[in-house]
């Protein structure tokens, strides 16, 4: 097993004193503020009408329910959180409750629906979100367990869903053909496609007088076949146990659904088939606190990414790779509460030889099954004559190709700026990094919005001179601000997040903890680097 | 003739106590047992055990034979009763002297002597002892009674003689209350017991209870070890003694010494033994009785004498001279006894029963503690519920008793019901703390005995004890990430629940990890910081602060009002861990609490021969009739569910005695239909 216990402490400069150290923690702590409104937008579900409603049916909310499925004192990181917010017809948290946690001793992917959401109904980013966990799921090998009680399709909204969302039943038994089941708790409807949910795991559990699971109900068999029939006897849970076999488990109330899920946890007998962490390791030698501090609020002035470093993995400790070539991407070793980890760090933009260093060290890291850590803050490739001529592109690729092709997981934390093609040479989204985070401070797009609104200027003022006219340097004014207003909303984590570009935006302070649990759960699933990539033009 | 091995025919705490000085003494010691006891520290403790019998006294303890038979078969040549069972049988005695053995104790001859309550009273008065004077005689007239009364000195008792519970008796403070007392004492007694024969003696009012222990060799000397007083009784029975008694002066001690010793040698007695003695509020004393063998009390008088008895019986047995004179014998410093039972003071001290989940009391200057018990001793039904004596010497008698009530406040004892609690209050009760004692302390200032309260916030702080102790072991057992805080959450909505079960109230307690060993919990309305110094089970050290509520009716949370913050204070306690229960023993009180299961079991209740509907449906036939016998298969009723006919079928063969539902009835699935009263 590699050790990190024996790497160079990094040195610190960070501070908290200073005048710009200072302004940043402010800024950070006010962006902090609004996700956590955001946040508390989530944990509210359907709101007091609703949550009180559900309550005095006897029913346990949805978040009580996946607390006491979980171990007592683990560990649960909610994943998507913000899912839909801000977006208009959706709830922050799109229905459901998400995250990896522990049940009976094993790490596993847990959705709660939550029915206080427009009875738990299923839109779009419903869809979208249970397609990113599915893809966790499958990803690290973690089984499912999912806790249902949902009205199904959102009808309304049906055309956005319908099609995509039988993705969901294939990857769920897909899922179960690689050995990695779902567990599905049912404690009230699950009807219509909602049925193959339980259909189609491999345990299923129903509340006694709660669970209601059936292709249509009665209003719609009286109207097919003109047959009448109550609840119980078209879907109920002792029906589905007794009768039907739909359900394996009957249980006797909610407490009793959960505590069976957890039965079923305990006897599937869950090795990881990772490599076991370090049993022992340091906790860093510095302050999360001052990570506040150090990251950027104003994007433009740069930090020197090792100061995250220092305040992340164990030890403080890192064997820095390449320290004196390709300076503006850090690269080396650590580990993080006992795994190895090979980071990626961005230190300013990509120049040829610092794509060539990332490329190559993403090599040196699969030949060794070493997990990826990235901590992007990009502008992008550096761009410009020389830098063509250099051949800018051809490297780029190579650390494209690189990242493409790595085959250990990866996590990905979003520590500033996301532009241009930088995004997917540090493993952004679309190159499915096992788990992707941002901080508050961070912008994701394209380019900037200032960049956009300049590029603007130039095309406006080429136009007008083509034309031979005057510019209207008021009406253009205003349009690049517009632009820039629009540009940066649409970058911001608040709305990269209810767009699913990640899976949560994090309190920077709890990056160690948040990279720790997505390292472990990635390690549920083998952990084996490969020797195959695509063409490297040299 | 000479001693090297001694059989204790006894158990527990006296059997140790026996061993102890045995074995200073460079002899070896033989146990023996019964059944039940195999696994007590005594029957380690001896260098040779042998079980004797099964459980109950009289098939182990009390069979002379089988004691007799375990002394040849380990060769020891002496025997030492100890205390009950066969202590004061003359007959044991005999047995052992006849069988070559040394008995440690009294002749058997004045053990018979002193065993006749009757025959006491009679050599005592012989020997100028005062006795209670009294009349039993066979003339029963009114007039009779009333001279004897006059002669026997007011006040005096008027009791039935068939009586007790107090039916029939009637105190007469002077001749003028005499025969009103003596005539409504016979028709009482009449009524109550249909015999209206009356005895009348001197009413003694607050008496105590004071015994003189002697020692007496067999060359013809004597001396007595001073006085015990041992005034709080219940049942009639001691619980707390001491030495010496504080309404001794060293005259009234010299002079209650010679009456005992005057006793003694009036039936020429050898060993050790105790003379017991009434005194009443006038300093009169009078003789009780004589006790022929070691006392359960006899380590408060070797605290304040520094001499071992148990030595001396010995030195005794094998013909040694006392060395010890009377001029030499004085009082030094107090010794203060309290005799814990596994007993239920809330419920008139009936014994209690059960396993032993802990028995720890902590360390301190002048503790002695004489127990048979240990964490995991089964507390049985057979024996004394004794568990323990706890005895504390000090330079005096507040000193002494100061000590004892630290042993006893720090004391974790958990498992099964114990008058630990109520030891401590009589230690306390400022009647005690005077020395204001009369055999009648208990049932005056203790008529009805209630746990000690705890402190206000007392029970919450001990319910977070069990918590970080529960949590320290879940986070020493985690095997996925252990280093990472306990109960993280990224988007933290519900604190981690638990509660607890304590004398019929739950106890809510939610908490959050704010590092690996510092908590925040609150415990019903009461919000503490918690931080484990150190837990190796079972001690506990803590730090807690107690968050008073934030001023202002604002319910918001970390807003502005600021939350009042105690000083940290320090503390240990003793947590204990059984199935779900906890055990908590700390300076503040111990306490016993109850975890609630998270997930409480759910079981069908399922009624005995019942045959249920499988599903919901309609009941479309019956195929049996009460009264008629069913082979197991038979079809029972016939629903119809989901459109579909379902015949329930009879799982046993029997006898069908009842049936709950009728054609055309619905039904709910689990719903009993029939019942059938299985054969045999």
């Amino acid at each position: 097993m590699q050790s990190a216990q024996g790497y160079p402490v990094l040195p610190s400069r960070v501070s908290s004193r200073d005048e710009e150290h200072q302004k940043n923690r402010e800024a950070n702590l006010e962006s902090l503020a609004q996700v956590e409104v955001a946040l508390a937008k989530a944990r509210a579900g359907g709101g007091p009408k609703y949550t009180e409603r559900h309550v005095a049916a006897g029913k346990l909310l949805p978040r009580e329910r996946v607390e006491l499925l979980l171990d007592r004192d683990s560990h649960f990181l909610e994943l998507c959180a913000l899912a839909g917010h801000d977006i208009s017809g959706h709830t922050t948290g799109a229905s459901s409750i998400s995250g990896v946690g522990v049940v009976s001793g094993v790490e596993c992917l847990v959705s709660a629906s939550d029915a206080t959401v427009k009875g738990g109904a299923v839109n779009e980013y419903g869809v979208l979100k249970s397609q990113r966990l599915g893809e966790i799921a499958a990803q690290n090998r973690l089984p499912a367990i999912n806790l249902v009680e949902s009205a199904g399709a959102d009808l309304p909204n049906q055309h956005k869903i319908f099609v995509p969302g039988g993705r969901g039943f294939r990857e769920l038994t897909r899922r179960s053909k690689e050995r990695v089941p779902t567990v599905c708790l049912v404690f009230g409807s699950s009807t219509a496609g909602g049925a193959y949910i339980p259909g189609m795991s491999d345990y299923t559990v129903m509340v006694k007088r709660q669970a209601q699971v059936y292709l249509a109900g009665p209003p719609l068999v009286k109207m097919a076949t003109g047959e009448d029939a109550d609840h119980e006897e078209l879907g109920g849970a002792e029906m589905h146990s007794k009768v039907s076999g739909v359900s394996d488990y009957l249980a006797e109330d909610e407490r009793d659904a959960l505590r069976i899920g957890r039965e079923i946890i305990a006897h599937l007998g869950w090795k990881k088939l990772g490599p076991a962490p370090a049993s022992s390791f340091e906790a860093p030698r510095y302050d999360a606190e001052e990570l506040l501090g150090i990251a950027s609020a104003d994007l433009r002035v740069p930090f020197d990414p090792r100061e995250v470093i220092a305040r992340v993995v164990d030890g403080s400790r890192f064997s820095e790779f390449k320290p004196s070539y390709g300076s503006t991407l850090v690269t080396g070793w650590a580990s993080v509460h006992g795994y190895p980890v090979g980071i990626l760090a961005n230190h300013g933009v990509l120049f040829s030889d610092s794509a060539n260093k990332g490329a190559q060290f993403i090599q040196l890291c699969n030949q060794t099954d070493t997990p990826l850590l990235f901590l992007q803050n990009i502008s992008g490739f550096m761009v410009g004559k020389r830098y063509e001529q250099e051949g800018i592109i051809k490297n780029g690729a190579k650390l494209i190709n690189a990242v493409s092709n790595s085959t250990v997981p990866a996590v990905t934390i979003m520590t500033g700026m996301s532009y241009g093609a930088g995004n997917y040479a540090m493993c952004g989204r679309a190159y499915e990094p096992r788990f992707l985070f941002s901080w508050p401070n961070h912008r994701i797009a394209v380019m900037g919005g200032k960049q956009l609104a300049g590029v603007l200027d130039i095309i406006q003022r080429g136009a007008a001179a083509k034309r031979g006219t005057e510019v209207d340097e008021q009406h253009l004014e205003m349009m690049k601000k517009m632009l820039e207003l629009q540009i940066e909303s649409e970058s911001s984590p608040l709305f990269a997040s209810a767009h699913l570009w990640d899976d949560g935006v994090i309190d920077p302070r709890h990056t160690r903890e948040v990279v720790a649990i997505s390292l472990s759960a990635a390690h549920s699933a083998r952990v084996e680097g490969t020797t195959s990539w695509g063409v490297f033009r040299h | 003739m000479g001693v090297s091995r001694i059989l204790v025919a006894n158990r527990g705490e006296i059997a140790q106590r026996i061993f102890r000085t045995a074995h200073e003494m460079g002899m070896g010691t033989v146990a023996v047992y019964s059944e039940a006891d195999r696994g007590l520290p005594f029957v380690r403790e001896a260098e040779q055990a042998v079980c004797i019998g099964p459980a109950p006294a009289s098939e182990s303890y009390l069979r002379v034979e089988a004691i007799l038979a375990a002394a040849r078969a380990t060769g020891a040549d002496a025997v030492h009763p100890g205390f009950g069972f066969l202590a004061e049988n003359a007959d044991f005695a005999r047995a052992c002297e006849a069988a070559g053995l040394t008995f440690i104790g009294p002749s058997a001859d004045a053990i018979a002597r002193m065993g006749s309550k009757r025959e006491a009273k009679r050599l005592a008065e012989a020997a100028g002892v005062p006795v209670i004077p009294g009349y039993a005689g066979d003339d029963q007239s009114t007039e009779a009674l009333s001279r004897a009364a006059l002669t026997i000195g007011f006040p005096v008792l008027i009791k039935a003689s068939a009586g007790g519970g107090g039916k029939g008796m009637r105190v007469a403070l002077a001749e003028a209350e005499l025969s009103h007392a003596i005539e409504g004492a016979k028709r009482e007694a009449a009524s109550a017991f249909g015999d209206d024969s009356l005895l009348i003696e001197r009413y003694i009012s607050a008496p105590r209870h004071v015994e003189i222990q002697i020692l007496a060799d067999t060359h013809g000397n004597l001396v007595h070890l001073l006085e015990r007083e041992c005034s709080i009784q219940r049942r009639h029975q001691k619980v707390i003694e001491e030495a010496p008694s504080v309404a001794l002066d060293a005259a009234l001690r010299a002079r209650m010494g010679e009456a005992a010793l005057a006793v003694a040698k009036s039936v020429s007695y050898t060993s050790a033994g105790t003379v017991e003695f009434i005194l009443d509020e006038q300093k009169n004393f009078y003789f009780l009785e004589v006790n022929t063998r070691l006392q359960v009390e006899h380590p408060v008088t070797e605290a304040i004498t520094g001499v071992d008895i148990v030595r001396e019986q010995i030195r005794i047995a094998l013909g040694e001279r006392l060395e010890l004179t009377q001029g030499e014998l004085v009082p030094r410093g107090a010794a203060i006894e309290c005799r814990l039972y596994a007993e239920d003071p809330g419920q008139g001290f009936l014994p209690t029963t059960g396993r032993l989940c802990d028995f720890w009391l902590p360390e301190q200057p002048g503790l002695r503690v004489d127990s048979g018990v240990e964490a995991g001793t089964e507390v049985s039904i057979h024996y004394d519920p004794m568990l323990a004596k706890i005895i504390t010497w000090g330079a005096d008698r507040e000193e002494a008793r100061r000590r004892l009530v630290r042993v006893l406040s720090a004391a974790s004892v958990h498992g099964v019901v114990t008058n630990l609690d109520f030891l401590r209050q009589v230690l306390e009760h400022e009647a005690f703390i005077a020395g204001r004692l009369s055999t009648g302390f208990i049932a005056e200032h203790f008529p009805a005995p209630a746990p000690s309260a705890l402190p206000e916030g007392g029970l919450e702080e001990l319910a977070c004890a069990a918590l970080a102790c529960d949590f320290e072991a879940r986070r020493a057992e985690r095997a996925l990430l252990p280093g990472l805080t306990p109960g993280f959450r990224n988007n933290p909505s519900a604190p981690q629940r638990t509660s607890y079960q304590h004398q019929g109230a739950t106890l809510m307690v939610s908490y959050r990890a704010e590092s690996a060993r510092r908590l925040t919990i609150t415990v019903g309305e009461r919000t503490f910081g918690f931080e484990v110094l150190s837990w190796r089970p079972p001690e506990l050290s803590y730090e807690v602060t107690t968050e008073g509520a934030p001023t202002g009716g604002g319910a918001q949370t970390g807003g502005s009002a600021p939350v009042r913050r105690s000083a940290p204070i320090r503390r240990s306690a003793r947590v204990v861990r059984d199935g779900e229960r906890w055990f908590v023993s700390s300076p503040l009180g111990g306490v016993t609490l109850t975890e609630l299961p998270r997930f409480p079991e759910q079981q069908a209740q399922v009624e005995p021969g019942a045959e249920s509907a499988p599903m919901p449906g309609r009941v479309v036939q019956l195929l049996a009739q009460v009264g008629s016998s069913v082979e197991v298969g038979a079809p029972l009723v016939v629903l119809e569910a989901m459109k579909m006919e379902h015949t329930v079928r009879a799982s046993s063969s029997g006898e069908l005695t009842e049936v709950r539902v009728a054609v055309g009835d619905q039904v709910e699935g689990g719903d009993v239909l029939v019942v059938v009263r299985p054969s045999e």
